[in-house]
Protein backbone atom coordinates (compact mmCIF):
# COMPACT_ATOMS: atom_id res chain seq x y z
CA UNK A 1 0.00 0.00 0.00
CA UNK A 2 3.02 2.82 1.19
CA UNK A 3 6.45 2.12 -0.13
CA UNK A 4 9.02 4.71 0.08
CA UNK A 5 12.24 4.12 -1.72
CA UNK A 6 15.69 6.18 -0.34
CA UNK A 7 14.02 9.44 0.88
CA UNK A 8 15.60 12.33 1.40
CA UNK A 9 14.27 15.77 2.68
CA UNK A 10 16.96 18.77 2.77
CA UNK A 11 15.91 21.85 4.81
CA UNK A 12 17.88 24.82 4.17
CA UNK A 13 20.96 23.16 4.17
CA UNK A 14 19.83 20.36 6.94
CA UNK A 15 19.07 16.64 6.02
CA UNK A 16 15.67 16.00 8.01
CA UNK A 17 16.08 12.67 6.58
CA UNK A 18 18.36 10.49 5.06
CA UNK A 19 17.68 7.33 2.84
CA UNK A 20 14.64 5.91 4.12
CA UNK A 21 13.24 3.37 2.63
CA UNK A 22 10.24 0.75 4.34
CA UNK A 23 6.93 -0.98 2.67
CA UNK A 24 4.17 -0.83 4.45
CA UNK A 25 1.21 -3.53 3.39
CA UNK A 26 -2.53 -2.46 3.37
CA UNK A 27 -4.63 -2.83 6.66
CA UNK A 28 -1.01 -3.03 8.64
CA UNK A 29 -0.56 -0.42 11.51
CA UNK A 30 2.80 0.64 11.32
CA UNK A 31 4.41 3.49 14.14
CA UNK A 32 7.21 5.58 13.31
CA UNK A 33 8.85 6.11 16.85
CA UNK A 34 11.35 8.82 17.40
CA UNK A 35 12.83 11.55 19.76
CA UNK A 36 11.55 14.71 18.86
CA UNK A 37 13.26 15.57 15.62
CA UNK A 38 14.14 12.44 14.59
CA UNK A 39 12.57 12.88 11.04
CA UNK A 40 8.95 11.55 11.46
CA UNK A 41 6.68 14.06 10.50
CA UNK A 42 8.66 14.86 8.22
CA UNK A 43 8.08 11.61 6.39
CA UNK A 44 4.43 11.37 6.69
CA UNK A 45 4.28 14.96 5.30
CA UNK A 46 6.18 13.39 2.21
CA UNK A 47 3.55 10.64 2.29
CA UNK A 48 0.79 12.86 2.96
CA UNK A 49 2.01 14.78 -0.96
CA UNK A 50 2.29 18.28 0.65
CA UNK A 51 5.97 17.47 0.79
CA UNK A 52 8.35 16.68 -1.89
CA UNK A 53 11.52 14.93 -1.37
CA UNK A 54 14.60 15.95 -2.21
CA UNK A 55 15.44 12.57 -3.63
CA UNK A 56 14.02 9.50 -3.55
CA UNK A 57 10.50 8.03 -4.72
CA UNK A 58 6.99 7.35 -2.46
CA UNK A 59 4.25 5.38 -3.93
CA UNK A 60 0.64 5.54 -1.72
CA UNK A 61 -1.50 2.92 -3.09
CA UNK A 62 0.53 3.01 -6.29
CA UNK A 63 0.48 6.57 -6.73
CA UNK A 64 3.49 8.68 -6.29
CA UNK A 65 3.95 11.71 -4.54
CA UNK A 66 5.31 13.47 -6.82
CA UNK A 67 3.62 13.14 -9.92
CA UNK A 68 0.27 12.52 -8.87
CA UNK A 69 -0.54 14.23 -5.24
CA UNK A 70 -3.62 14.79 -6.34
CA UNK A 71 -4.65 11.05 -6.59
CA UNK A 72 -3.01 10.67 -3.02
CA UNK A 73 -5.37 13.44 -1.77
CA UNK A 74 -8.28 11.86 -2.31
CA UNK A 75 -6.99 7.98 -0.16
CA UNK A 76 -5.30 9.83 2.80
CA UNK A 77 -6.91 11.03 5.79
CA UNK A 78 -4.43 13.03 7.01
CA UNK A 79 -4.31 14.73 11.43
CA UNK A 80 -1.28 16.78 11.34
CA UNK A 81 0.46 17.05 15.26
CA UNK A 82 -2.32 20.24 15.64
CA UNK A 83 -5.73 19.51 14.47
CA UNK A 84 -6.69 21.29 11.29
CA UNK A 85 -9.54 23.30 13.05
CA UNK A 86 -11.40 26.35 12.88
CA UNK A 87 -11.94 27.36 16.17
CA UNK A 88 -15.51 29.71 14.88
CA UNK A 89 -16.98 26.22 13.54
CA UNK A 90 -19.39 24.19 15.38
CA UNK A 91 -18.25 20.83 15.52
CA UNK A 92 -20.59 19.02 13.48
CA UNK A 93 -20.87 21.97 11.00
CA UNK A 94 -17.10 21.07 10.47
CA UNK A 95 -16.92 17.85 9.63
CA UNK A 96 -19.53 17.94 7.25
CA UNK A 97 -17.60 21.01 5.09
CA UNK A 98 -14.52 18.44 5.26
CA UNK A 99 -16.92 15.60 4.03
CA UNK A 100 -17.63 17.93 1.33
CA UNK A 101 -13.98 18.80 0.75
CA UNK A 102 -12.97 15.49 0.54
CA UNK A 103 -15.68 14.39 -1.81
CA UNK A 104 -18.16 12.63 -0.03
CA UNK A 105 -21.04 12.41 -1.97
CA UNK A 106 -23.75 15.28 -0.99
CA UNK A 107 -26.65 12.60 0.10
CA UNK A 108 -23.70 10.43 1.91
CA UNK A 109 -22.51 13.65 4.03
CA UNK A 110 -24.90 13.37 6.74
CA UNK A 111 -24.23 9.65 7.38
CA UNK A 112 -20.71 9.42 7.21
CA UNK A 113 -20.67 12.78 9.61
CA UNK A 114 -22.59 10.78 12.29
CA UNK A 115 -20.75 8.17 12.13
CA UNK A 116 -17.11 9.11 12.67
CA UNK A 117 -18.68 11.59 15.29
CA UNK A 118 -19.87 8.03 17.07
CA UNK A 119 -16.69 6.61 16.43
CA UNK A 120 -14.79 8.61 17.91
CA UNK A 121 -17.63 9.81 20.91
CA UNK A 122 -17.58 13.34 19.61
CA UNK A 123 -21.46 13.25 19.58
CA UNK A 124 -22.08 15.29 23.00
CA UNK A 125 -20.30 18.11 21.72
CA UNK A 126 -21.33 17.94 18.42
CA UNK A 127 -23.28 21.48 18.85
CA UNK A 128 -20.34 22.93 20.49
CA UNK A 129 -17.75 25.48 18.86
CA UNK A 130 -14.34 23.68 18.53
CA UNK A 131 -12.27 26.91 19.93
CA UNK A 132 -14.38 25.92 22.78
CA UNK A 133 -13.22 22.03 23.01
CA UNK A 134 -10.79 20.74 25.35
CA UNK A 135 -7.69 19.46 24.24
CA UNK A 136 -9.05 15.70 23.99
CA UNK A 137 -12.10 16.39 22.10
CA UNK A 138 -10.05 18.82 19.76
CA UNK A 139 -7.63 15.51 19.01
CA UNK A 140 -10.28 13.81 18.33
CA UNK A 141 -12.30 15.74 16.09
CA UNK A 142 -8.97 15.99 14.04
CA UNK A 143 -8.72 12.59 14.02
CA UNK A 144 -12.65 12.39 12.60
CA UNK A 145 -11.89 14.73 9.89
CA UNK A 146 -9.42 12.38 9.13
CA UNK A 147 -11.85 9.63 8.80
CA UNK A 148 -14.92 11.39 7.60
CA UNK A 149 -14.67 10.38 3.94
CA UNK A 150 -13.51 6.29 4.91
CA UNK A 151 -10.23 7.11 3.40
CA UNK A 152 -7.88 3.71 2.34
CA UNK A 153 -4.72 5.30 4.58
CA UNK A 154 -4.63 7.30 7.47
CA UNK A 155 -1.60 9.29 8.90
CA UNK A 156 -1.41 10.25 12.21
CA UNK A 157 1.16 12.61 13.01
CA UNK A 158 1.69 12.10 17.28
CA UNK A 159 -1.97 11.07 18.03
CA UNK A 160 -1.71 11.04 21.88
CA UNK A 161 -0.15 13.87 22.04
CA UNK A 162 -0.96 15.65 24.83
CA UNK A 163 -3.69 13.41 26.18
CA UNK A 164 -4.74 12.15 29.20
CA UNK A 165 -3.96 8.87 30.65
CA UNK A 166 -7.82 7.84 30.20
CA UNK A 167 -8.01 9.75 26.52
CA UNK A 168 -4.85 7.84 25.64
CA UNK A 169 -6.53 4.28 26.00
CA UNK A 170 -9.36 6.18 24.58
CA UNK A 171 -7.27 7.00 21.47
CA UNK A 172 -5.46 3.45 21.75
CA UNK A 173 -8.64 1.66 21.33
CA UNK A 174 -9.69 3.87 18.27
CA UNK A 175 -6.94 3.28 15.89
CA UNK A 176 -6.95 -0.33 17.05
CA UNK A 177 -10.26 -0.40 15.49
CA UNK A 178 -9.01 0.82 12.29
CA UNK A 179 -7.04 -2.21 11.59
CA UNK A 180 -7.66 -4.38 8.88
CA UNK A 181 -9.92 -1.61 6.96
CA UNK A 182 -7.74 1.04 6.68
CA UNK A 183 -3.84 1.09 6.50
CA UNK A 184 -2.75 3.26 8.87
CA UNK A 185 0.80 5.55 9.90
CA UNK A 186 1.14 7.02 13.04
CA UNK A 187 4.23 8.47 15.05
CA UNK A 188 4.78 9.27 18.79
CA UNK A 189 8.34 9.43 20.21
CA UNK A 190 6.19 7.26 23.34
CA UNK A 191 7.30 3.61 22.89
CA UNK A 192 4.50 1.98 25.52
CA UNK A 193 2.12 3.85 22.80
CA UNK A 194 3.45 2.30 19.82
CA UNK A 195 3.94 -1.41 21.22
CA UNK A 196 0.83 -1.66 22.12
CA UNK A 197 -0.92 -0.23 19.10
CA UNK A 198 1.30 -0.99 15.86
CA UNK A 199 1.76 -4.00 14.03
CA UNK A 200 5.32 -2.78 12.94
CA UNK A 201 7.30 -0.53 14.38
CA UNK A 202 9.81 2.08 12.00
CA UNK A 203 12.71 3.54 14.62
CA UNK A 204 13.72 6.69 13.37
CA UNK A 205 16.56 8.67 14.45
CA UNK A 206 18.40 11.47 13.47
CA UNK A 207 16.73 11.32 9.76
CA UNK A 208 17.47 7.90 9.76
CA UNK A 209 15.46 4.34 9.25
CA UNK A 210 18.15 2.46 12.22
CA UNK A 211 15.38 -0.18 12.58
CA UNK A 212 11.61 -1.97 11.51
CA UNK A 213 10.26 -4.94 12.46
CA UNK A 214 7.22 -6.46 15.01
CA UNK A 215 7.51 -5.85 18.48
CA UNK A 216 8.71 -9.68 19.22
CA UNK A 217 11.09 -8.76 16.09
CA UNK A 218 12.94 -6.17 17.47
CA UNK A 219 12.96 -7.77 21.02
CA UNK A 220 14.49 -10.52 19.68
CA UNK A 221 17.58 -8.71 18.28
CA UNK A 222 17.71 -7.14 21.64
CA UNK A 223 17.71 -10.44 23.85
CA UNK A 224 21.11 -10.97 22.21
CA UNK A 225 22.72 -8.75 25.04
CA UNK A 226 21.45 -8.92 28.37
CA UNK A 227 22.45 -7.26 31.70
CA UNK A 228 22.83 -9.19 34.74
CA UNK A 229 22.90 -6.92 38.06
CA UNK A 230 25.30 -8.36 40.93
CA UNK A 231 25.23 -6.80 44.28
CA UNK A 232 28.32 -7.89 46.37
CA UNK A 233 28.76 -6.75 49.94
CA UNK A 234 31.98 -4.78 48.96
CA UNK A 235 34.20 -4.54 46.29
CA UNK A 236 37.32 -6.71 46.41
CA UNK A 237 40.65 -6.21 44.64
CA UNK A 238 40.11 -8.33 41.13
CA UNK A 239 37.10 -8.95 41.54
CA UNK A 240 35.98 -5.97 37.94
CA UNK A 241 38.96 -7.97 36.53
CA UNK A 242 37.86 -11.60 37.30
CA UNK A 243 34.13 -10.94 35.90
CA UNK A 244 35.19 -9.03 32.70
CA UNK A 245 37.77 -12.01 31.86
CA UNK A 246 34.63 -14.59 31.87
CA UNK A 247 33.57 -15.75 28.29
CA UNK A 248 30.53 -14.01 27.34
CA UNK A 249 31.27 -10.78 29.15
CA UNK A 250 31.10 -7.63 27.44
CA UNK A 251 31.43 -5.07 30.10
CA UNK A 252 31.56 -4.25 33.47
CA UNK A 253 30.10 -1.08 35.28
CA UNK A 254 30.29 -0.50 38.94
CA UNK A 255 27.62 1.94 40.85
CA UNK A 256 26.09 2.62 44.67
CA UNK A 257 22.79 0.72 45.33
CA UNK A 258 21.34 1.53 49.00
CA UNK A 259 24.85 1.78 50.32
CA UNK A 260 26.36 -1.90 48.43
CA UNK A 261 27.92 -1.66 45.55
CA UNK A 262 26.11 -3.33 42.59
CA UNK A 263 28.08 -4.57 38.93
CA UNK A 264 26.04 -4.27 36.02
CA UNK A 265 27.50 -6.72 33.91
CA UNK A 266 26.56 -6.85 29.98
CA UNK A 267 26.79 -10.00 28.93
CA UNK A 268 26.09 -11.83 25.40
CA UNK A 269 24.91 -14.97 27.10
CA UNK A 270 23.58 -16.47 29.90
CA UNK A 271 26.68 -16.42 32.39
CA UNK A 272 25.20 -16.33 35.93
CA UNK A 273 26.09 -19.18 36.92
CA UNK A 274 29.92 -18.28 36.35
CA UNK A 275 29.74 -14.76 37.66
CA UNK A 276 28.11 -15.86 40.82
CA UNK A 277 31.36 -18.35 41.11
CA UNK A 278 33.80 -15.24 40.38
CA UNK A 279 32.24 -13.36 43.26
CA UNK A 280 31.77 -16.02 46.03
CA UNK A 281 35.48 -16.84 45.05
CA UNK A 282 36.94 -13.18 45.23
CA UNK A 283 35.22 -12.75 48.84
CA UNK A 284 33.03 -10.10 47.59
CA UNK A 285 29.93 -11.48 49.41
CA UNK A 286 27.13 -12.26 47.19
CA UNK A 287 24.10 -10.39 48.04
CA UNK A 288 22.01 -10.94 44.88
CA UNK A 289 22.11 -11.62 41.45
CA UNK A 290 19.37 -10.94 38.81
CA UNK A 291 19.15 -10.80 34.96
CA UNK A 292 17.32 -7.95 33.31
CA UNK A 293 16.22 -7.72 29.28
CA UNK A 294 16.41 -4.43 28.39
CA UNK A 295 14.02 -5.06 25.67
CA UNK A 296 12.36 -2.69 22.89
CA UNK A 297 13.22 0.12 25.26
CA UNK A 298 16.69 -1.09 25.81
CA UNK A 299 17.21 -1.48 21.80
CA UNK A 300 15.83 1.95 21.10
CA UNK A 301 18.40 3.91 23.33
CA UNK A 302 20.94 0.91 21.95
CA UNK A 303 20.25 2.16 18.34
CA UNK A 304 20.02 6.01 19.60
CA UNK A 305 23.13 5.82 21.33
CA UNK A 306 24.94 3.79 18.60
CA UNK A 307 23.86 5.86 16.16
CA UNK A 308 24.81 8.84 18.12
CA UNK A 309 28.62 7.62 18.10
CA UNK A 310 28.67 7.09 14.86
CA UNK A 311 27.98 10.07 13.88
CA UNK A 312 30.28 11.21 16.68
CA UNK A 313 33.21 9.24 15.35
CA UNK A 314 32.43 10.48 11.47
CA UNK A 315 32.10 7.16 10.74
CA UNK A 316 29.43 5.94 7.58
CA UNK B 1 -18.25 17.75 -5.97
CA UNK B 2 -17.06 19.58 -9.10
CA UNK B 3 -14.00 22.24 -9.29
CA UNK B 4 -16.29 25.39 -9.05
CA UNK B 5 -18.76 23.57 -6.29
CA UNK B 6 -14.97 23.25 -4.39
CA UNK B 7 -14.75 27.21 -4.83
CA UNK B 8 -17.93 28.28 -3.74
CA UNK B 9 -17.75 25.78 -0.67
CA UNK B 10 -14.32 27.13 0.43
CA UNK B 11 -15.86 30.83 -0.32
CA UNK B 12 -18.63 29.99 2.11
CA UNK B 13 -16.36 28.98 4.49
CA UNK B 14 -14.91 31.95 4.72
CA UNK B 15 -17.44 34.59 4.19
CA UNK B 16 -18.85 32.55 7.54
CA UNK B 17 -15.93 32.95 8.98
CA UNK B 18 -15.92 36.77 8.77
CA UNK B 19 -19.26 37.11 9.69
CA UNK B 20 -18.81 35.02 12.67
CA UNK B 21 -15.74 36.50 13.74
CA UNK B 22 -15.07 39.82 15.10
CA UNK B 23 -13.15 40.99 12.02
CA UNK B 24 -15.71 41.00 9.98
CA UNK B 25 -17.72 43.07 11.77
CA UNK B 26 -14.58 45.69 12.92
CA UNK B 27 -13.55 46.04 8.88
CA UNK B 28 -17.21 46.95 8.03
CA UNK B 29 -17.97 48.86 10.80
CA UNK B 30 -14.79 50.80 10.45
CA UNK B 31 -15.28 51.36 6.55
CA UNK B 32 -18.85 52.47 6.73
CA UNK B 33 -18.03 55.11 9.79
CA UNK B 34 -14.81 56.26 7.96
CA UNK B 35 -17.26 56.58 4.27
CA UNK B 36 -19.75 58.98 6.40
CA UNK B 37 -16.99 60.53 8.34
CA UNK B 38 -15.32 61.61 4.61
CA UNK B 39 -18.78 61.98 2.79
CA UNK B 40 -20.04 64.51 5.51
CA UNK B 41 -16.65 66.61 5.83
CA UNK B 42 -15.30 66.75 1.79
CA UNK B 43 -17.87 65.38 0.00
CA UNK B 44 -21.12 67.07 0.66
CA UNK B 45 -19.48 69.72 2.79
CA UNK B 46 -17.22 73.01 1.03
CA UNK B 47 -20.36 74.85 -0.12
CA UNK B 48 -22.88 74.41 -3.15
CA UNK B 49 -21.79 71.99 -5.40
CA UNK B 50 -23.57 70.05 -8.12
CA UNK B 51 -24.34 66.71 -7.20
CA UNK B 52 -22.09 64.92 -9.96
CA UNK B 53 -19.21 66.85 -8.18
CA UNK B 54 -20.57 65.30 -4.81
CA UNK B 55 -20.87 61.57 -6.35
CA UNK B 56 -17.75 61.85 -7.60
CA UNK B 57 -15.79 63.04 -4.30
CA UNK B 58 -17.78 60.58 -2.44
CA UNK B 59 -16.42 57.95 -5.00
CA UNK B 60 -12.94 59.54 -4.93
CA UNK B 61 -12.65 59.04 -1.11
CA UNK B 62 -14.51 55.15 -1.08
CA UNK B 63 -11.85 54.11 -3.25
CA UNK B 64 -9.51 54.47 -0.77
CA UNK B 65 -11.82 53.21 1.90
CA UNK B 66 -12.24 49.91 -0.52
CA UNK B 67 -8.43 49.44 -0.88
CA UNK B 68 -7.17 49.98 2.74
CA UNK B 69 -10.71 47.58 3.45
CA UNK B 70 -9.14 45.16 0.64
CA UNK B 71 -5.94 44.90 2.40
CA UNK B 72 -7.41 44.05 6.17
CA UNK B 73 -10.18 41.24 4.80
CA UNK B 74 -7.15 39.41 2.50
CA UNK B 75 -4.35 39.78 4.83
CA UNK B 76 -6.05 36.95 7.04
CA UNK B 77 -7.11 34.86 3.92
CA UNK B 78 -4.01 32.44 3.92
CA UNK B 79 -1.49 33.52 6.38
CA UNK B 80 -3.80 32.83 8.83
CA UNK B 81 -4.65 29.03 7.89
CA UNK B 82 -0.46 28.83 8.12
CA UNK B 83 -0.63 30.46 11.60
CA UNK B 84 -3.08 28.09 12.76
CA UNK B 85 -1.84 24.58 10.49
CA UNK B 86 -5.40 24.45 9.05
CA UNK B 87 -4.06 25.23 5.51
CA UNK B 88 -2.73 21.27 5.97
CA UNK B 89 -6.21 20.24 5.79
CA UNK B 90 -6.61 21.87 1.83
CA UNK B 91 -2.97 20.24 1.45
CA UNK B 92 -4.05 16.85 2.23
CA UNK B 93 -7.77 17.25 0.55
CA UNK B 94 -8.69 16.69 -3.00
CA UNK B 95 -8.48 20.62 -3.85
CA UNK B 96 -6.22 22.36 -6.22
CA UNK B 97 -4.70 25.62 -5.12
CA UNK B 98 -6.57 27.19 -8.17
CA UNK B 99 -9.90 26.25 -6.35
CA UNK B 100 -8.64 27.13 -2.85
CA UNK B 101 -7.42 30.69 -3.94
CA UNK B 102 -10.45 31.79 -6.21
CA UNK B 103 -12.93 30.33 -3.21
CA UNK B 104 -10.57 32.63 -0.74
CA UNK B 105 -10.89 35.68 -2.77
CA UNK B 106 -14.71 35.16 -3.88
CA UNK B 107 -15.51 35.47 0.14
CA UNK B 108 -13.49 38.76 0.14
CA UNK B 109 -14.85 40.05 -2.82
CA UNK B 110 -18.68 38.84 -1.17
CA UNK B 111 -17.67 40.44 1.80
CA UNK B 112 -16.69 43.40 0.07
CA UNK B 113 -19.73 44.00 -1.98
CA UNK B 114 -21.59 43.73 1.52
CA UNK B 115 -19.81 46.72 2.48
CA UNK B 116 -20.18 48.68 -0.28
CA UNK B 117 -24.13 47.80 -0.50
CA UNK B 118 -24.43 48.99 2.94
CA UNK B 119 -22.64 52.52 2.02
CA UNK B 120 -25.18 53.49 -0.54
CA UNK B 121 -27.44 55.41 1.90
CA UNK B 122 -24.45 57.71 1.63
CA UNK B 123 -25.08 58.33 -2.31
CA UNK B 124 -28.84 58.22 -1.54
CA UNK B 125 -28.76 61.53 0.57
CA UNK B 126 -27.76 63.31 -2.69
CA UNK B 127 -31.36 62.30 -3.47
CA UNK B 128 -32.62 64.62 -0.81
CA UNK B 129 -31.11 67.88 -2.56
CA UNK B 130 -30.13 66.90 -5.81
CA UNK B 131 -30.60 64.93 -8.70
CA UNK B 132 -28.05 61.64 -9.35
CA UNK B 133 -28.03 59.50 -12.60
CA UNK B 134 -28.36 55.44 -11.43
CA UNK B 135 -25.61 55.15 -14.19
CA UNK B 136 -22.98 57.33 -12.63
CA UNK B 137 -24.38 55.13 -9.28
CA UNK B 138 -23.46 52.52 -11.01
CA UNK B 139 -20.47 53.06 -12.69
CA UNK B 140 -19.38 54.48 -9.69
CA UNK B 141 -20.11 51.25 -7.52
CA UNK B 142 -18.37 49.46 -10.27
CA UNK B 143 -15.34 50.76 -9.94
CA UNK B 144 -15.46 50.56 -6.06
CA UNK B 145 -15.88 46.90 -6.88
CA UNK B 146 -12.81 46.83 -8.85
CA UNK B 147 -10.70 48.56 -7.44
CA UNK B 148 -11.08 46.99 -3.85
CA UNK B 149 -11.12 43.51 -5.61
CA UNK B 150 -7.77 43.89 -7.21
CA UNK B 151 -6.40 45.19 -3.62
CA UNK B 152 -7.82 41.78 -2.14
CA UNK B 153 -6.16 40.13 -4.90
CA UNK B 154 -3.14 42.03 -4.24
CA UNK B 155 -3.05 41.20 -0.70
CA UNK B 156 -4.26 37.59 -0.92
CA UNK B 157 -0.65 36.76 -2.53
CA UNK B 158 0.96 38.52 -0.07
CA UNK B 159 -1.25 36.82 2.57
CA UNK B 160 0.46 33.51 0.56
CA UNK B 161 4.03 34.53 0.53
CA UNK B 162 3.75 35.79 3.92
CA UNK B 163 4.14 33.72 7.34
CA UNK B 164 1.44 35.91 9.33
CA UNK B 165 -0.81 38.31 9.00
CA UNK B 166 0.74 41.42 9.72
CA UNK B 167 3.84 40.23 7.31
CA UNK B 168 0.97 40.14 4.85
CA UNK B 169 -0.94 42.83 5.84
CA UNK B 170 2.52 45.37 5.47
CA UNK B 171 3.33 43.12 1.94
CA UNK B 172 -0.03 43.99 0.73
CA UNK B 173 -0.22 47.07 1.47
CA UNK B 174 3.48 47.81 0.01
CA UNK B 175 1.81 46.25 -2.87
CA UNK B 176 -0.93 48.02 -3.19
CA UNK B 177 0.61 51.43 -2.24
CA UNK B 178 3.73 50.91 -4.97
CA UNK B 179 1.12 50.71 -7.92
CA UNK B 180 -0.82 53.50 -6.53
CA UNK B 181 1.91 55.97 -7.43
CA UNK B 182 2.86 54.70 -10.18
CA UNK B 183 1.18 57.58 -11.95
CA UNK B 184 3.43 60.04 -9.72
CA UNK B 185 6.43 57.82 -11.01
CA UNK B 186 4.80 58.83 -14.31
CA UNK B 187 5.00 62.25 -14.61
CA UNK B 188 8.60 62.39 -13.76
CA UNK B 189 10.01 60.16 -16.22
CA UNK B 190 10.83 59.89 -19.86
CA UNK B 191 8.39 57.63 -22.87
CA UNK B 192 8.20 54.68 -23.29
CA UNK B 193 7.95 54.61 -19.37
CA UNK B 194 5.93 57.37 -18.71
CA UNK B 195 3.13 55.28 -20.66
CA UNK B 196 3.69 52.27 -19.08
CA UNK B 197 3.68 53.63 -15.45
CA UNK B 198 0.75 55.54 -16.34
CA UNK B 199 -1.42 52.53 -17.35
CA UNK B 200 -0.17 49.93 -14.52
CA UNK B 201 -0.99 52.64 -11.97
CA UNK B 202 -3.90 51.56 -10.01
CA UNK B 203 -5.78 54.31 -9.15
CA UNK B 204 -5.50 57.18 -11.64
CA UNK B 205 -5.93 57.27 -14.82
CA UNK B 206 -8.03 53.93 -14.69
CA UNK B 207 -10.14 55.24 -11.94
CA UNK B 208 -11.85 58.33 -12.83
CA UNK B 209 -13.59 58.00 -16.02
CA UNK B 210 -15.78 55.37 -13.46
CA UNK B 211 -16.02 57.92 -11.12
CA UNK B 212 -17.65 60.63 -13.53
CA UNK B 213 -19.87 58.05 -14.39
CA UNK B 214 -17.85 56.74 -17.82
CA UNK B 215 -17.15 53.25 -18.04
CA UNK B 216 -14.60 52.32 -20.33
CA UNK B 217 -14.07 48.77 -21.42
CA UNK B 218 -9.92 49.07 -21.51
CA UNK B 219 -10.23 50.34 -17.86
CA UNK B 220 -12.11 46.86 -16.92
CA UNK B 221 -10.02 44.92 -18.52
CA UNK B 222 -7.35 46.30 -16.68
CA UNK B 223 -8.45 45.96 -13.19
CA UNK B 224 -9.46 42.26 -14.58
CA UNK B 225 -5.87 41.77 -15.31
CA UNK B 226 -4.56 43.02 -12.19
CA UNK B 227 -7.19 40.53 -10.04
CA UNK B 228 -6.36 37.48 -12.64
CA UNK B 229 -2.73 38.31 -12.43
CA UNK B 230 -1.92 38.01 -9.15
CA UNK B 231 -4.74 35.38 -8.11
CA UNK B 232 -2.53 33.45 -10.11
CA UNK B 233 0.55 34.39 -8.58
CA UNK B 234 -1.14 33.11 -5.27
CA UNK B 235 -1.71 30.13 -7.25
CA UNK B 236 2.00 29.16 -8.12
CA UNK B 237 3.54 30.55 -4.58
CA UNK B 238 1.08 27.90 -3.03
CA UNK B 239 2.25 24.94 -5.91
CA UNK B 240 5.74 25.78 -4.66
CA UNK B 241 5.60 25.40 -0.94
CA UNK B 242 5.70 21.66 -2.03
CA UNK B 243 9.22 22.14 -2.67
CA UNK B 244 9.87 24.14 0.03
CA UNK B 245 8.35 22.91 2.98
Amino acid sequence: MIEAVGLSKVYAGHKAISNVSFHIKQGEIVGLLGLNGAGKSTILKILGSFLLPSAGTARVAGFSVDQQPEEIRKLIGYLPDTPPLYDEMGVESYLRYVAKLKNVPSGQVSGRVDQVMRQTDTVRVARMRLGELSHGFRQRVGIAQALVHDPKVIILDEPINGLDPVQIVEMRDLVTSLKGRHTVVLSSHILSEITRTCDRILIVDRGQLVAEGSEAELAGRMAQSMHLHCDVEALTPGLIEAVRSLDGVLDVKTSDVVGKPRLTVTTSADVRSKVAQAVVSSGAGLIGLSRTEAGLEGLFMKLIRQDGGREAGGKP
Amino acid sequence: MTGINKVFLVAGRELGAFFSTWMGYVICAAALFIDGLLFNAFAIGGGAKFSADVLGDFFYFASGISMVAGVLLAMRLVAEEKQNGTIVLFFTSPISERQLVYGKFLSAALFALVIHALSLYLPALIFINGRVSIGHLASGYLVLMLIGCATISISLFASTISPNQLVAAVTGALLTVTLLVLWMVADIVEPPFKELFGYLSIHNRHFTPFSQGIVNTRDIVYYLSVIVFFLECSVRALEGRRWKG
